[in-house]
């Protein structure tokens, strides 16, 4: 097909690539966590024999199959698109950047999805205890894959134990030991991690908040919102922790990113930071500017008075190492990019907080506000008095608005990353526009990427479709059969002609 | 043999476990037409497969991982150059895996049957088009000095691969018959021995054709005795469906896709995808692979990881070793 849409060869390729990762990356972060919690609430029904933690179980488990499922299929495309799109970018780095994908694959993967099975088909056929090792190895699984991938991407970030073969004209892996542990990617791999669980930790939250506000499954949901704001609290904070030390890390390693997101334009000692700014790219300097002044400084080197070098000073210094060019990113999507990321996923940790303190246990409140465990806690923000109903309705339906928040920041932080690193995919190293597939036409590229945007479309209307009504239905009655698992794996003798627990 | 030679070994195990795992899967999918008669019957097939699949597919992504570590340019050249194909199978894919888990999640029979035609379309196609590729991978592709892929699409469509489609097709749907023999329990079980027979016939026909065009355009004595194998296996398979004897015809049908792809990849060495332009441009196990460290590492990953794989996935059919039928599957869906 031969077509000229007047655009540079990888736009869309990028466009693509932009598209099809950041809707993954929906479905990562809440695979990650709610495996976790899952494989947490099992653990507990395990131990103590309470329903309603097998309920709860049941209940989120199936959400977390329904999202699962859409992870999986969604990462298939991840594997082949850079042969695809960017083949010039595999054969340049495909020594170095392959072997982290291919232990992904043999390591993670088999893991992830052998197990997932015996957990989904293994409730009839697995005693209690070797069902409950599945969905921790399926977590484990969830955890491998998130290190691997983001040791690979931090390689583009950050490219480290390697050499460039000039024979071969492409980069050799030298110290993959170095490329699995340089603090870019344990930095990378503390923030996501963290951020995943603040994302499952919010959409728990959300979701037993509906339940709660409509008195309804209240044991189970009371369970739920409580795990799922430590859940929220206590990767919020983590969040923050590991945001700020991967902000560091990129002052050191890109400092262009971190100028953009700054909209530092020239380098400034004390540096401030930035609450609102509209710049001018061209002229290069911002018009309108609110700052706080030293706050940069210490974000970047923890003191108020370091230097900051900003977006001019960074290009000028490319410049003289790299040849002419421009070397700034999309200084708007950077700028903003950094703000959302950081205003989501903080407003939700603060209202995990809020919510940890409003629903706090027993020994904090006075005794007319404590209930039973299947009444409704009264939600209460100062001693002793509880909020009246329309603070109270107010504050469930914030918690289930809060739910998207950390998806938002979740992408936002993505698209952040990259293209703050651009106009390089691998930084210092190779230019995305000498990465792209040279026999690939553009006609080829608009048409995988209308398919896949057309097809993750309608997808995510038939998931959401399907969550939202596995939400509403609540947690599943308990039958004969969930109470009395099997003591042999493959399933009891007795039960030869029963239906199975669970058939597709 | 040096480690690039191993590599080329072990990617070729890797398509071989692919294609040997998921052909079986992709074979029920198509049988949930051919076979079943009615919506119980359908379920019962999915459900053969319903805890595994996911697994095998698995192989298809290490190969993927593992030709983009150990062989970069073979990563490139293929999946660039073959794209329309690609972006096919990666589309029937996201449908299929889809529909498997969101099949049963609703109980209106529009739904269900709307899914169920999704499982066999996507079966179908998958099925054909890794026929069609390895074909024209075998047969070489317009590949220039820069290792670049330059033919078209329509270049990928003719009589050789074509019919190297059919033969997968065929193929697979006749190891997921024999599979549907030993997983299943009842009248279906009856019904897919009748059907084994039938379909071992079309595919041993097609096959032999298939294979002895391969052998001479490319073949060695290597790959003559692959071939001996392949249809020896697949003669072997169809005597013992006769027979009755379950385990093995499975175990042969097994064998001919094993022997079949090995022929393949034996014809291919050490070309891993020959140029139709000039041999000096084809993609060779010396010129695709990675450097020496790279393979070395990747060889301690595979060697200690693969025969974990393999216990644990091993495990899972041993787990769901029982027979289905029509009586265990519950009713209504949940």
């Amino acid at each position: 097909m031969e077509l000229n849409l007047a655009l540079a060869p990888e736009t869309l390729a990028r466009w693509q690539f932009g598209i099809t990762t950041v809707y993954h990356f929906l479905f990562v972060p809440l695979t990650i966590s709610l495996a976790a919690l899952t494989a947490g609430l099992q653990t507990a029904w395990v131990r103590t024999e309470k329903e309603k933690y097998l309920k709860a179980t049941k209940f989120w488990g199936k959400l977390f199959l329904i999202n699962i499922a859409m992870g999986v299929v969604t990462g298939i495309v991840q594997e082949f698109q850079f042969g695809m799109n960017w083949s010039d970018y595999s054969r340049f780095v495909g020594d170095v950047f392959g072997a982290p994908l291919a232990f992904e694959a043999l390591i993670a993967f088999f893991f992830e999805s052998t197990f997932i099975g015996l957990w989904i088909f293994g409730w009839d056929k697995l005693p209690k205890k070797v069902h409950l090792a599945c969905i921790w190895m399926v977590s484990i699984g969830t955890i491998l894959s998130a290190y691997f991938i983001l040791a690979a991407n931090s390689w583009m970030q950050h490219p480290v134990g390697y050499r460039i073969n000039e024979a071969k004209g492409r980069a050799e892996l030298t110290d993959f030991w170095l490329v699995l542990t340089q603090n870019t990617a344990l930095s990378q791999v503390f923030h996501t991690l963290s951020a995943a669980f603040l994302t499952g930790g919010a959409f728990m939250v959300g979701i037993a908040a509906y339940h709660l506000a409509r008195k309804k499954h209240i044991p189970v949901m009371k369970t739920s919102l409580r795990l799922g704001l430590v859940t929220v609290v206590v990767g919020g904070l983590l969040t923050a922790i590991s945001g700020d030390v991967l902000g560091k890390i990129m002052y050191e390693q890109q400092p262009m990113k971190m100028a953009a997101a700054e909209a530092l334009w020239d380098g400034e000692e004390p540096a401030p930071f930035s609450i609102f700014a509209i710049g001018d790219v061209d002229k290069g300097h911002n018009k309108v500017a609110i700052e706080i002044p030293g706050l940069l400084s210490f974000l970047a080197k923890d003191d108020f008075t370091s230097y900051v070098p900003g977006i001019n000073d960074v290009n000028k210094a490319e410049q003289e190492t790299y040849g002419p060019g421009d070397y700034r990113p999309n200084i708007p999507v950077a700028y903003w990019g950094f703000r959302w990321m950081i205003g989501f996923g903080m407003t939700s940790f603060a209202l995990g907080l809020l919510g940890l303190w409003l629903t706090r246990k027993k020994f904090l409140l006075p005794g007319h506000l404590r209930v039973g465990d299947d009444e409704v806690p009264h939600l209460s923000l100062l001693p002793g008095r509880a909020l009246g109903p329309t603070l109270t309705k107010w504050y469930w339906r914030i918690a289930i608005l809060t739910l998207g928040f950390p998806l938002i920041a979740n992408s936002w932080g993505w698209i952040f990353t990259e293209m703050g690193r651009q106009p390089w995919v691998v930084y210092g190293v190779l230019q995305t526009r000498d990465a792209v597939s040279p026999g690939v036409s553009q006609g080829e590229v608009l048409t995988s990427m209308i398919v896949f945007t057309a097809l993750y479309a309608i997808l995510a209307v038939v998931e959401v479709k399907l969550l939202v009504k596995y939400v509403k239905a609540g947690p599943p009655e308990l039958t004969e059969a969930d109470l009395n698992p099997p003591t042999r794996i493959g399933g009891d003798s007795r039960d030869a002609d029963k239906p199975m627990a669970f058939s597709y | 043999m040096e480690l690039h030679d191993v590599w080329f070994v072990l990617i070729a195990v890797l398509w071989i476990g692919y294609f040997f795992l998921e052909g079986f899967d992709f074979g029920v999918g198509v049988l949930t037409k051919l076979l079943a008669r009615n919506r119980p019957e359908k379920r019962v097939l999915i459900n053969t497969i319903g805890p595994v699949w996911d697994g095998n597919e698995v192989w298809l992504l290490t190969a993927g991982g593992a030709t983009f570590a150990a062989f970069p340019e073979w990563y490139a050249t293929l999946f660039s150059g073959f794209y329309l194909p690609l972006l096919l199978i990666l589309v029937c894919l996201i449908v299929r895996g889809v529909a498997f888990e969101y099949r049963a999640k609703r109980p209106e029979e529009n739904w269900q049957r709307n899914w169920e035609e999704a499982i066999f379309w996507t079966s179908l196609i998958p099925a054909f088009l890794w026929g069609v590729a390895f074909a024209n991978i075998v047969r070489g592709v317009e590949i220039n000095s820069d290792l670049e892929y330059v033919g078209g699409f329509g270049d990928l469509l003719n009589p050789y691969a074509l019919l190297g489609g059919l033969v997968t097709l065929a193929l697979f749907t006749f190891h997921g018959t024999v599979f549907v023999g030993l997983k299943t329990v009842g009248e279906i079980r009856v019904r897919a021995q009748g059907l084994a027979l039938r379909l071992g016939l079309v595919t041993a026909g097609l096959a032999l054709v298939f294979l002895l065009w391969t052998q001479a355009d490319k073949g060695d004595t290597a790959s003559l005795a692959a071939l001996i194998v392949a249809v020896v296996a697949l003669l072997v398979a169809l005597g013992a469906v006769k027979a009755g004897r379950e385990g093995w015809a499975f175990a042969l049908s097994g064998l001919t896709i094993v022997a079949a792809v090995a022929m393949l990849f034996l014809t291919l060495f050490p070309n891993v995808m020959p140029s139709s332009l000039n041999a000096d441009w084809s993609l060779t196990v010396t010129n695709a692979s990675s450097s020496p460290y790279t393979l070395k590492i990747m060889t301690w990953c595979a060697a200690v990881a693969t025969p974990v794989v393999l216990l644990y996935q091993g495990w899972t059919y041993w787990v769901f070793r029982k027979r289905i039928g029509t009586q265990h599957i519950a009713d209504p869906a949940h």
